[in-house]
């Protein structure tokens, strides 16, 4: 059953096409991968299915419904909530007041609110760090708090922009856990990501864009063994 | 302790006018309240919310001219502009807010500027509904002592005190500083930051209206030079809150006691007085870049200049 | 009614103003577009300039165009002070309200015109030089002409002269290295970083520049124009309309931004009334701020793509 539509998705800035005629879907329940060489269009794919931009031909929807005309807080409201991939935290707030203010969005009250983002906290293992002011955090805690704010919204869908890009080895662990954990709770998750080992372990399909184009999609065996994808990386590293 | 110095410093100001002071003090007093209320709305939009407002004269002026157009053109007294002010610097901020907030940043502040001077002009050039620049001038004033006037601006402060504390503790508070912070994050967060930000600027204008419309009261003229003036009041409205502190309770306060008693300070030192844009720039210099947060968002910092003057105990 | 000959004379007037106008937005456009600074102070700057034109015609007689040549190296390194002492620091300091550095210039700019009051009174000046009133009529040149125009002479030296500054500034920009370095650095500080360009001078060097374009343009204004400490925020405004008028950083759009401007309030002069000027300044630079945020140079961009 699909969640997500992207419909023949092309997103134009001037004269340059960033995405070009995207469309995949993006099943209840599924861990989906989205890879691709920088500056593929991956960001900016996330953007049109978030509300950031609105697509130039094709459209998005959401559970049978068109979105792509919304504002990003309309389609989060729906249900789709993104991290960002480099990272926004509410920088002179603490930890606890981050995950509060997005909290907010279905809480019913400032108590329930706390309650929810402190939940959200043991979740995602910041806890400890409720009252850390945001911008003395390290990396790997910011990343993860992306990820609380963005669960506080109770969303259905969870876009993720490469969280796990910068993190160390026992960080890299930590993240793949909660991501589990967050499948298990029903939440769908689309994730964009470099790290191709974690991609592939993690993902129950993945779709391959390059210059902005759908070049593959597939299962990560398929994929891993696709000629077109490999070229696409020619040069590129592939142990990450 | 801390948490009853609002009731405290209220309860200090109550009492203030009853041990006798010259209409003088009273008059400066009045000023500093005045400013403070003034400096507290501007803060809501530009210390709690981010959008930083060059343009405060407008909101300033219009709920000044809602007191004078009441009593120049229908007879009433200009008293009613007060509450009267609400409704129409409400619906003025819900249209100048229209035009401005789709802009960010220093274009935001920019476009403000520009609004602030266009209210200017256009109330120096129809005459005929706002007296020109011949201004209004209002015959009887209510009372000869200044206690009443006291009383009213106090009331009017400390009611924008609470009510901003009260917003800022809320959902409303958490909004806004989500989209100071960063405003693309919070539309991702499911907040409607065209919404807020238009809350912000209403509540922050529509509060700055009734000391606009407290002023006409209080002085008994007002022309559009003076009440939609860029420098003397768009610009002496950040520079209280960036002296006293952007986003703190107290800083509108502190900055309003300095700023103003540093005005009178200047006025009352012969051959200063020409100097006192001067002043204030330099002023406004040295605290851009030494003190951004202000006296009290920076007061940490102070205490550090100071205690590194004293010598310290190294083997503790 | 509109006669041809008033309306072709008020045309010109307009392009002649517009010239001048294009002067002070390109240092504008240029500190905005290298640096992302807002200088509310641009046009104390130009106010300075033009004391130091007047001054050097009261004391020693210099002609206003030969002050062009003094004042432009004292404002360029004026300009550079700044930089350097005031505004650099400040975009180092962390604060919560990301506009400070506009409130710094906001700052400067009363000391500036403060100081101006101080020391030389308010009282308007100017400098009569000999040919302020003088004009070549086109009757003199072509006898049977069926219009009369006419062009000032101080007019026209100005005009000529900021065409001459701007084409040289043009060179500059795209034929020397330090030229090329700041359009880097304007398209792309991380870009020009990692190619070596010492990002640093540049910005202090693009704010020296902007500063002798716009004390170039006070000297050619003096002849033309009444001089009074407070002068500065009217012409700080006419470069914010031209710097988005004409787009961000972009010389060819601040020129036709200034034109567009200049030809703007010959005409409302003319056929409105002049006391609009201001409030027609204004609306523009909301209007454009809404609407054409991108100025004329994204159109100029949109058409080059085909778009």
């Amino acid at each position: 059953m699909s969640l997500i539509e992207v419909i023949n998705v092309s997103k134009h800035f001037g004269g340059l096409a960033a995405i070009r005629d995207v469309s995949f879907e993006i099943k209840t329940g599924e861990i989906l991968g989205l890879i691709g060489p920088n500056g593929a269009g991956k960001t900016t794919l996330f953007n049109v299915v978030n509300g950031f931009y609105s697509p130039t031909k094709g459209e998005v929807s959401f559970k049978g419904k068109r979105i792509s005309n919304l504002q990003p807080h309309e389609i989060c409201k729906l249900g789709i909530a993104r991290t960002f991939q480099v990272v926004k935290p509410l920088q002179r707030m603490s930890v606890l007041d981050n995950v509060v203010a997005s909290a907010f969005l279905r809480a019913k009250n400032k108590s329930d609110a706390v309650q929810i983002a402190s939940e959200t906290l043991n979740f995602t293992g910041l806890y400890d760090d409720k009252n850390v002011i945001s911008k003395g955090l390290p990396l790997g805690k910011r990343k993860k708090l992306e990820i609380a704010r963005a669960l506080a919204t109770k969303p259905e869908v969870l876009l993720l922009d490469e969280s796990f890009a910068g993190l160390n080895h026992s960080e890299l662990n930590d993240s793949i856990e909660i991501i589990k954990k967050i499948k298990e709770r029903g939440i769908t998750i689309m994730i964009i990501e470099h790290h191709m080992k974690v991609i592939m372990a993690i993902s129950d399909r993945i779709v391959v864009i390059n210059y902005g184009e759908k070049i593959a999609e597939g299962t990560s065996q398929e994929i891993r063994n696709n000629p077109l994808v490999i070229e696409a990386y020619l040069g590129e590293t592939k142990s990450a | 302790m801390k948490k009853y110095l609002p009731l405290i410093i209220l309860a200090i100001l109550s009492v203030l006018p009853l041990i006798g002071l010259s209409s003088y003090m009273m008059h400066i007093l009045i000023l500093v309240i005045m400013w403070s209320a003034i400096g507290m709305a501007w803060n809501l939009l530009g210390g709690y919310c981010g959008q930083v407002s060059f343009g405060h004269a407008a909101y300033f002026g219009v709920g000044a001219y809602t007191s004078g157009i009441l009593y120049y053109k229908l007879g009433i007294s200009p008293w009613w502009g007060m509450p009267l002010s609400v409704v129409v610097v409400t619906l003025f901020s819900l249209l100048l807010g229209y035009i401005v907030l789709r802009l960010r940043g220093p274009f935001f502040a920019l476009a403000t500027l520009a609004m602030g001077e266009v209210m200017r002009v256009t109330f120096e050039n129809v005459g005929g509904l706002t007296g020109g620049t011949l201004g209004i001038l209002i015959q009887k004033r209510t009372w000869v002592s200044k206690f009443g006037y006291y009383y009213i601006i106090l009331f009017v402060a400390a009611g924008t005190f609470f009510l901003i504390k009260k917003l800022i503790e809320s959902k409303l508070g958490y909004y806004f500083v989500a989209i100071r912070e960063d405003q693309d994050a919070a539309e991702s967060l499911g907040i409607n930051t065209t919404l807020y930000k238009t809350i912000a600027l209403c509540l922050s204008g529509a509060l700055t209206g009734i000391a606009g419309a407290f002023y006409t009261n209080y002085m008994g003229y007002i022309d559009p030079h003076v009440v939609f003036a860029l420098h003397d009041i768009s610009i002496v409205t950040i520079m209280i809150v960036m002296v006293g502190g952007v986003a703190t309770y107290w800083g509108p306060l502190v900055g309003a006691i300095i700023m103003v008693f540093l005005a009178e300070l200047i006025r009352s030192i012969p051959g200063l007085g020409a100097a006192h844009q001067t002043l204030f720039g330099i002023l406004l210099i040295v605290i851009i870049i030494f003190l951004p947060n202000g006296i009290v968002g920076d007061f940490n910092k102070i205490k550090r200049v100071f205690k590194r003057e004293t010598p310290r105990n190294e083997l503790n | 009614m509109i006669s041809l000959e008033g309306f072709l004379q008020t045309l010109i007037a307009g392009l002649l103003l517009g010239g001048l106008y294009a002067l002070i937005g390109i240092g504008m456009t240029l500190i905005m577009g290298v640096m992302k600074i807002i200088n509310l102070a641009h046009g104390e700057l130009m106010m300075v300039a033009m004391y130091i034109a007047f001054w050097m015609f009261e004391l020693f007689k210099i002609d206003p165009y030969i002050s062009v040549f003094i004042a432009v190296p004292v404002m360029f390194f004026l300009g550079i002070a700044l930089q350097k002492f005031l505004i650099n620091p400040v975009l180092k300091v962390d604060s919560i309200l990301p506009e400070n550095q506009v409130i710094l210039t906001v700052g400067i700019g009363m000391v500036l015109a403060n100081l101006a009051t101080i020391f030389f009174k308010s009282d308007y000046r100017s400098t009569p030089v000999n040919y302020a009133t003088s004009a070549w009529y086109l009757s003199d040149y072509w006898k049977s002409t069926p219009l009369d125009l006419s062009l000032s002479v101080p007019w026209t030296v100005s005009f000529l002269f900021a065409v001459f500054i701007t084409v040289s500034l043009w060179f500059f920009l795209s034929k020397t290295d330090m030229g090329k370095s700041i359009r880097a650095t304007a398209q792309d500080l991380d870009a020009a970083l990692i190619m070596g360009v010492n990002v640093k001078l540049m910005r202090i060097v693009t704010f020296g520049i902007g500063a002798g374009l716009v004390g170039a343009a006070g000297c050619l204004f003096i002849p033309i124009y009444y001089l009074y400490p407070s002068l500065g925020g009217q012409f700080t405004l006419i470069a914010f309309v031209i710097t988005i008028l004409g787009g961000l950083g972009s010389t060819v759009g601040a020129i036709i931004g200034g034109l567009i401007l200049g030809v703007f309030e010959s005409m409302t002069a003319t056929y409105i009334g002049m006391g609009w000027a201001p409030v027609g300044r204004f609306v523009i630079f909301v209007a454009a701020l809404i609407f054409l945020p991108g100025g004329v140079a994204s159109l100029l961009r949109k058409q080059r793509f085909g778009k």
